[in-house]
């Protein structure tokens, strides 16, 4: 909402503060002021000059030359414009003048005339484009006669107005209204307003008898009112309205038009206009729209409505689209004598609905939608008859016709003092009450610490005690209001043990070299189903995705984050950072139904995503691709972390690397995999060797036991043994740790692989693995012929099991 | 004897001294102090003497050796020193060469924002509560007192799957799921982080997924005056005990009062810049006492409880307190900006 200030200081007296004071005093009572700005930059030197003669310039065919006087003398000024005329009143921007953009007006020579200053448009003197009248969009602005020649142009046009632009909350649509804005602005700074009271001259004929008003759904329309009014000479406005209009960002048209957008801003009741003789017939009928019924609206476009849609009609006819839109057919045009005036409350839902569906959102329709002052409604009607009257050479019929069943009783809200007192903090007295109401303009009445207050209409947003309890709090200030700490029972605050434990594997990877990233949890279709952990895959039945997504790239739920964290690979190597680790931790969204009905469940797992140098130090020759092995050590460090042991099996999952993934498992429980992506995806990417790990925190959190007592050092020493075994190729090292750990129960207490050999030295199809094997009895010394009796167990156990041999 | 006693002293303390390596050292005790050394042989001749000079000769002979023994020991501990020394010397580097590098990574800096919030407000004895992101349209909007139809619902534009499920706008339902565990009747304390999502176009200021971080107490007598003392606390701590807060009259459906809080802006100390737009203050959180309606809804009585409820965007704090200029760094995980974020 743009609030001139020139137009507020008419209603409530402002003079003693300044715009930026002001500003703060509203923004602290309740409504934020956006912004505080002139309507023109400074100007200076710009006055009301008469036309004396206009001539074609001897040189020039597009220019002509004007002598125009201003004041005592007269200028001699060439100018361009297509519509400059003898006989008219300008803006002359004299010599010396100063236009918006420190434009200096000089004395010049145009094509061999003199030309000392120059007649400027409304754009030139700072006015919005979209603000400008349209007969003077493209050439200078002319005055109406009655301006006295060399009066300042600058006050003329309001130019040195202020606006301040207010940011209304939904429930503040009682602010919609230069009269609302007045009360809540007296209310802040404790001065005094009242809507003036309407003046109508009517004439002797009564409206009744040339219109009738039928009301066909109550309950979306409520009430219906229309006035007539007859010799209506169409034309411009009057120069103050049309300039309060500009400041409040409406462009002006024609007198008729620009007092309906008047009142509107004034009253913030929205009117529309009909031309009585096209209209049709002799009755307004309001009723809901058929299904497929077509209306041309004033924009020329033709519209298909519905039951959802109020219309205005002629019985016949839609002529409106309810509190939207008019129709072109009836619309007031520049011969239009005799005007139908409709004053009418419609119901917020109705008005929404179509304004929605036809996307026509507008001053008219925010107002309806929010909901408009019962009280006002009428009055709005009477303010625009006196202004056409005034304005337009109307002559306002006797009456309104009507149809009415509105509801403007006002609500009554009980506030006891004390109750006010205990939720806000405070001490406020009685009389402090008395007086905040006294300044808000409600009236009460009271007994002891209980007021009963009655609610004007025009404020829709107060229903309930609370809502009072927020008027007295910001009227009393809530500056005002002291600094107190609850008093309730105090609780310890903490983390749960899996937010520590979130928090715990959070450090753990970023001490482990990773850094943490956060994507978009809406994702592709295709990529909310690529890199799926098995485990969830086996689960989700199809990806969640959105009814109506914004764009394809998010319109579907995640089911891994792998997708998006390559993503964030490859945006960084396009961008030549080529060296990355990251991990992400969040949740997938699992549905187990073909088609959702119920919420998705959601996982919290970890993935992450590993590509280029690991460890790079040059001048010492030192280089560490990442490899699988690198990737590894980051899951084996979480499992120690997490007190657990992962098995990983090779396995073959889409879009990985088929000879380097593995699925991750924990107490035989697939829990998420780890691997190289494919190089075909990889390629597609434009990724080098990356490798990726996704795994699930919840089942990991859950396994977590949490070891409270101390662990004795072995005061004992162990025994190590290294063992080198010659195996088939296939073998992997994790089975054979197994058998070891296995047969080695419950001495070995660690296995290591410290060597893996193949090439010139064996067999081909064999390899060698070294192991170390710790032994330990945490009590005791172990005896020498113990531990060669539990070495041998091992030795037969991988020959049988591995068909190892010892290396020689 | 005598004589010759002193020439060979004499004679090996010159070697000694001359000696320039530990196996010159070995040579001269080898060819002075051996089994075959002149030293050796001298005392072999002894028997010839007489009784009286025996023990004269054999006293010096064993002070020549011990003379002899020790300037050698001396001498060898010189020559070790002067080798190590040497070795040191060759084994100096170029202590300017770049170290080795340590791997290291760090946390987003929404993580950060967020867990220091967590961590100020578990000082105040809050819990953390969390709730899925995919939510009933009850409990995103009709347990806050947002009906279907409800004007407001459009300032949250949101994503709809169903006609009954959403991806969530904001974390409150949290709030409105753990006060329904309550029973009407235990107090509540939590504060509720998390991913929302909004129907906007991702752009400098705006990304149609963000996070939020939520309050709630709910208790007997909890007033409008304690949420100022929570917030202010909480203002001080986050923002510097400089900071000024201000609260002002504001909207949300599911708040009665209704505040937003602005924190003095730092930049230009509340005199007015580009950064506050002129006014001197910044826009930090928004809340309010719990809206009755959602009381009851959760089950409680509104006549006998009280609370107060707010919420604030880290991205916004993030974008204030260290200059970030565009919501979208935030997740394009650029690691030239995830790198900046780690060091404090
Ligand atoms: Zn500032």
């Amino acid at each position: 909402m743009l609030v001139s200030l020139n137009w507020l200081q008419e209603y409530v007296d402002v003079s003693e503060y300044t715009p930026e004071e002001l500003a703060e005093i509203i923004t602290k009572t309740g409504i934020e002021v956006e912004s505080v700005e002139p309507v023109a930059e400074e100007i200076k030197g710009v006055v009301v000059g008469y036309v004396r003669s206009c001539e074609q310039h001897p040189n020039a065919d597009k220019l002509n030359l004007c002598q125009v006087e201003v004041g005592k003398e007269t200028l001699q000024i060439v100018c361009g414009a297509h519509n400059v005329a003898q006989g008219q009143k300008v803006a002359v921007a004299t010599p010396g003048a100063v236009l918006p953009g420190n434009f200096k007006i000089k004395k010049t020579k145009l094509r061999g005339e003199e030309s000392n200053g120059m007649i400027c448009s409304l754009q030139e003197l700072g006015i919005d484009e979209k603000d400008v009248p349209k007969e003077f969009s493209d050439g200078i602005f002319v005055f109406p006669e009655d301006v006295k020649v060399g009066e300042n142009a600058v006050s003329l046009l309001n130019l040195d107005d202020i606006i301040i632009e207010l940011g209304l909350t939904p429930n503040r649509s009682d602010a919609l209204s230069m009269a609302g804005v007045a009360y809540e602005v007296a209310a802040a700074i404790d001065g005094t307003y009242e809507l003036a009271e309407e003046m109508v001259q009517t004439s002797d004929k009564r409206a009744s008898n040339y219109l009738s008003v039928v009301v066909d759904d109550e309950e979306a329309n409520p009430y219906y009112g229309a006035f007539v009014i007859e010799n209506i000479h169409v034309g411009p406005s009057p120069l103050w309205m049309r300039n309060r209009l500009t400041a409040a960002g409406i462009r002006p048209i024609n007198n008729v038009v620009d007092i309906t957008n008047y009142v509107l801003m004034e009253y913030g009741q929205p009117l529309h206009a009909f031309d009585y003789d096209r209209f049709g017939s002799q009755t307004i009928v309001t009723r809901r729209a058929k299904d497929g019924e077509k209306i041309t609206t004033l924009d020329d476009q033709e519209r298909v409505l519905n039951a959802d849609h109020l219309v205005i009609t002629n019985g016949e006819k839609a002529h409106a689209i309810a509190g939207v839109m008019g129709g072109a057919e009836s619309e007031v045009q520049t011969d239009t004598t005799t005007v139908i005036l409709e004053a009418a409350y419609f119901s917020p839902t109705v008005v929404r609905e179509a304004s929605k569906n036809h996307g026509l959102r507008s001053e008219s329709s925010t107002r309806f939608e929010k909901g408009v002052d019962p009280n006002r409604v009428e009055r709005a009607g009477l303010r625009a008859c006196e202004l056409l009257s005034k304005y337009a050479g109307g002559t306002v019929l006797e009456g309104v016709v009507s149809h009415d069943n509105l509801d403007r009783s006002e609500k009554q809200v009980a506030v006891n003092i004390n109750t006010i007192n205990d939720r806000l903090g405070t001490k406020i007295s009685n009389e402090d009450m008395s007086d905040i109401f006294r300044r808000l303009q409600f009236t009460y009445e009271q007994e002891g610490d209980v007021f009963d207050v009655s609610v004007p209409t025009r404020r829709g947003d107060i229903a309930i005690f609370e809502d009072m309890l927020e008027e007295v709090a910001r009227i009393y200030g809530y500056d005002n209001l002291p600094y107190t700490l609850p008093e309730g029972a105090s609780q310890a605050g903490g983390l749960t043990q899996n937010q520590e434990l979130k928090r715990k594997v959070k450090s753990y990877f970023e001490g482990a070299g990773l850094y943490e990233t956060i994507t978009y949890s809406l994702t592709s279709e295709d990529k909310a189903q690529m890199l799926v952990s098995p485990e969830v895959a086996e689960k989700a039945v199809s990806p969640v995705s959105l009814a109506m997504p914004m764009s394809e790239d998010h319109g579907t739920l995640r089911l891994s984050m792998l997708p998006e964290l390559l993503s964030s690979l490859s945006y960084n190597v396009a961008r030549k950072q080529e060296n990355l680790a990251y991990y992400e931790v969040g949740t997938v969204f699992i549905s187990e139904e073909e088609q959702v009905t119920k919420q998705p469940e959601e996982v919290l797992r970890a993935s992450g995503a590993l590509t280029g140098e690991w460890v790079t130090h040059p001048w010492q020759q030192e280089k560490k691709p990442i490899d699988f092995f690198v990737a590894k050590g980051i899951l084996e460090g979480l499992s120690q972390q997490l007190d657990l042991s992962f098995g990983y099996e090779k396995a073959k999952l889409d879009y990985m690397h088929p000879g380097r993934t593995a699925v991750v498992s924990v107490d035989d429980e697939t829990v998420g995999f780890i691997g190289q992506v494919h190089p075909k995806l990889q390629k597609q990417l434009g990724l080098k060797e990356t490798y990726v790990f996704d795994i699930n925190l919840e089942v990991l959190f859950k396994k977590y036991q949490k070891e409270e007592k101390f662990q004795a050092i072995p005061r004992h020493p162990s025994v190590s043994r290294d063992i080198a075994l010659v195996v088939d190729e296939e073998v992997t090292s994790g089975t054979i740790e197994k058998t070891i750990a296995d047969a080695g129960d419950p001495l070995v207490k660690d296995v290591q692989v410290f060597d893996l050999y193949q090439g010139e030295h064996l067999d081909k199809g064999k390899k060698s693995l070294a192991f170390r094997l710790l032994y330990l009895d945490p009590v005791r010394t172990l005896k020498d012929q113990e531990v060669e009796e539990a070495h041998n167990r091992i030795l037969n156990a991988v020959k049988e099991k591995h068909q190892a041999e010892l290396r020689g | 004897m005598k004589e010759r006693l002193e020439q060979l002293k004499q004679e090996a303390l010159t070697k000694v001294e001359e000696a320039d390596s530990v196996q010159g050292l070995k040579d001269v005790r080898v060819e002075y102090l051996g089994k075959k050394g002149p030293i050796t042989e001298v005392l072999r001749g002894m028997g010839k003497l007489s009784k009286e000079e025996r023990p004269v000769i054999g006293q010096l002979a064993n002070d020549v050796r011990e003379s002899i023994a020790k300037a050698i020991e001396t001498k060898q501990t010189t020559l070790e020193d002067e080798a190590l020394e040497k070795q040191l010397e060759e084994e100096s580097i170029d202590v300017t060469l770049p170290g080795r590098p340590v791997q290291v990574g760090g946390p987003h800096l929404l993580t950060s924002i967020v867990e220091e919030i967590e961590d100020l407000f578990i000082g105040m004895g809050f819990e953390i509560k969390e709730g899925p992101e995919v939510e009933t349209d009850y409990y995103n909007f009709e347990a806050l007192n947002l009906p279907k139809g409800h004007p407001a619902r459009d300032m949250q534009d949101s994503f709809y799957i169903t006609e009954e499920l959403l991806m969530r706008t904001h974390t409150s339902p949290v709030q409105a799921r753990t006060m329904g565990t309550r029973n009407g009747k235990e107090p509540v304390k939590m504060i509720c982080p998390g991913k929302v999502y909004r129907r906007d176009t991702d752009d400098a200021t705006h990304s149609h997924q963000f996070t939020q971080i939520e309050g709630l107490l709910v208790d007997k007598n909890v007033r409008m005056s304690d949420l100022k003392g929570v917030l202010n606390a909480f203002a001080k701590q986050m923002f510097g005990e400089e900071r000024e807060i201000r609260l002002r009259p504001s909207f949300f459906p599911f708040t009665e009062p209704s505040v937003e809080m602005d924190i003095s802006c730092k930049v230009c100390g509340g005199a007015g810049c580009s950064v506050c737009k002129k006014t001197g203050w910044i826009e930090i959180l928004g809340g309010g006492m719990v809206h009755p309606n959602v009381l009851e809804m959760a089950g409680y009585d509104p006549k006998e409880y009280s609370g107060f409820a707010f919420g604030m965007g880290p991205e916004r704090i993030a974008m204030l307190k260290y200059g970030v200029d565009d919501i979208r760094h935030f997740y394009t995980n650029d690691i030239r900006f995830l790198e900046q974020y780690h060091k404090a």
